[in-house]
């Protein structure tokens, strides 16, 4: 079938052919371009000092904005992932289709996945720093954040635990257990591999925030001791060098970091994709 | 026991769900309230369709800011819509199967780096380009919409692919034995009947676009002129607020947050659209 429609190719097939083409080549070289860009200009500035446990002027360190950075991460999933996990199965397992909350959590869902960074960072620092008086702190900025990863989780949790055959649960409705039994003990252990990527994705969104930061953790930066410090994450860190203008060096160094720590996540979530595919 | 286990867990599964629309109406309070406040000490008209932004003298106009916001996207538009559908097609139809993973974690990469690095790439990299290619500083609205053309690029790509792949295979058939070509048919039969699902996604790249932020406040110049010349500087409303909010004060903070309201607005407007037209498709 290919043989017979490549003899008859006019000049219209030919171009629309070329074209594509192009496209996919210019996505695919905008993106090694940038990497490479950033990789080759950045790893030379990459020095001991900025690795450091204290930050000063003089090092301008990072490790505190990593550690930030972790501290962000796991603080924001151990407020989303129970949020994320439980609407999604409520969507899933007990939800009636087309009941008027049902509707209403979805297009409010929908809302908060499109709403960006920045309007987030206002309303953290509307609501939590000024009006709950929680000032630039920690705990502002994971709840901000924990916000805005959780239409992210619910997502990849209710097509998780959507794959999961219905099969399984009349088995174990079969063998005498209960509606909450059958879901933690055969549906959610089913859906695993498809939540963890979703943390995964989260984990991306998380470490690449700057906007929504700002303005609800602030931009010390030190290392936040406990949550009702400021302290800023790494890709804050960046945000502060280049505007001080001082730092353009160190500012390349972060960058090398955060693409890396970006790709090692990408990484990780294609594999489990890979398996997830795999067992379907 | 046990019934007062399974009635405690609906209802705690309920509470989780009902979480999402408890936040929706904050966030909507919140910028609401403050907003709407300060717009109305300012004036609607002066607000909106002011064209002068000089908080030292109390004039807030942010006309220059909506109407660089909507030139910024358009850019992104011509830059990042052809090339993402064009994609979408490609690696669908005519990807050979050894690079078709490696495509796709190309474009996943793309959407995972974060936006502030973006920025520096266009402030290292696209910014001094420019600056030899078109003369000038080199930051421009035309920078900010090139730079955004290439964020956006991703959302439209993989929108583009998953409705491409929802079109029943037949309408592909049906024109191979018609006598089009491979390409005809992918354009002319699939294409088309692909199409809402394709505007919605580029509904979706449209939010994006808009509400980007960090990226787009290093290279558009952020001059708070009418945005006359697309080869100049200009501000969006987005780059309007993260330029000032570090040290305004009062009235002019208040400004700011009620810059945010109007943005939210379009975001909320645009989110409506998106929903409105993924049901339709259903």
């Amino acid at each position: 079938m290919e043989d017979l429609t490549k003899i008859r190719k006019d000049k219209t097939s030919v171009v629309l052919n070329v074209l594509t083409k192009i496209s996919a080549f210019i996505t695919m070289s905008v993106l090694i371009i940038m990497i490479a860009y950033i990789l080759i200009k950045g790893i030379p500035n990459l020095t001991p000092d900025q690795f450091s446990l204290k930050y000063t002027t003089d090092n301008v360190s990072m490790v505190p904005a990593l550690i930030n950075t972790l501290l962000f991460t796991f603080l924001s999933l151990l407020i989303a992932l129970p949020l994320g996990i439980g609407s999604a199965i409520y969507l899933v397992e007990y939800a009636k289709k087309g009941s008027r909350f049902v509707e209403a959590v979805r297009l409010t869902t929908e809302t908060l996945s499109g709403i960006p960074s920045i309007i987030y960072g206002l309303f953290g620092m509307l609501f939590f720093v000024l009006y709950l008086k929680l000032n630039y702190s920690l705990i502002s900025g994971v709840i901000t954040l924990s916000i805005m990863i959780l239409p992210l989780i619910m997502r990849t949790t209710e097509e998780a635990l959507k794959a999961v055959p219905d099969s399984y649960r009349e088995g174990s409705y079969g063998l005498g257990a209960g509606k909450v039994r059958t879901i933690f003990k055969i549906v959610l252990p089913s859906a695993l591999p498809g939540i963890l990527n979703g943390v995964i994705l989260s984990i991306g969104r998380i470490v690449g925030e700057s906007a929504a930061l700002i303005y609800t953790a602030g931009t010390l930066p030190n290392i936040a001791l406990n949550v009702t410090k400021s302290g800023r994450s790494l890709a804050v860190h960046m945000y502060a060098l280049l505007c001080e203008g001082l730092y353009m060096d160190q500012a390349y160094a972060t960058a090398v970091i955060l693409l890396i720590l970006v790709i090692g996540i990408n990484m990780l979530s294609n594999k489990i994709a890979k398996k997830i595919g795999e067992k379907v | 026991m046990n019934r007062f286990k399974e009635k405690g867990a609906k209802w705690l599964f309920t509470a989780a769900a009902s979480t999402s629309i408890l936040f929706v109406i904050l966030i909507c309070a919140f910028l609401f309230v403050n907003g709407f406040d300060t717009i109305g000490k300012i004036g609607v008209v002066d607000f909106i369709f002011g064209t002068q932004w000089k908080p030292l003298n109390n004039l807030f106009g942010i006309l220059p800011m909506i109407l660089g916001s909507i030139e910024v996207t358009a850019l992104a538009f011509i830059f990042g819509v052809p090339t993402g559908i064009l994609c979408a097609v490609f690696l669908l139809f005519f990807c050979p199967k050894k690079i078709y993973p490696k495509m796709k974690s190309v474009i996943d990469l793309l959407a995972g780096i974060p936006s502030i690095v973006y920025g520096f790439f266009g402030l290292v990299c696209i910014v001094p380009l420019f600056r030899d290619l078109f003369g000038g500083s080199g930051k421009s609205i035309f920078t900010a919409g090139f730079l955004l053309g290439i964020m956006i690029l991703p959302t439209i790509v993989s929108v583009s692919e998953s409705s491409l792949k929802a079109v029943d295979k037949s309408y592909y058939e049906g024109a191979l034995a018609l006598g089009a070509t491979h390409e005809r048919s992918v354009f002319f039969a699939l294409l088309p009947a692909a199409k809402s699902g394709i505007i919605a996604g580029v509904i979706l790249g449209l939010g994006r676009a808009i509400g980007e932020t960090m990226a787009v406040s290093y290279v558009i110049g952020n001059q708070s002129l009418l945005p006359l010349n697309i080869f100049e500087g200009g501000r969006t409303l987005t780059t309007n607020i993260v330029l000032e909010m570090g040290y305004a004060t009062d009235l002019h903070r208040m400004a700011l947050i009620a810059t945010a309201t109007i943005l939210f607005i379009f975001i909320l407007l645009i989110n409506l659209a998106f929903a409105f037209l993924k049901r339709r498709l259903k």
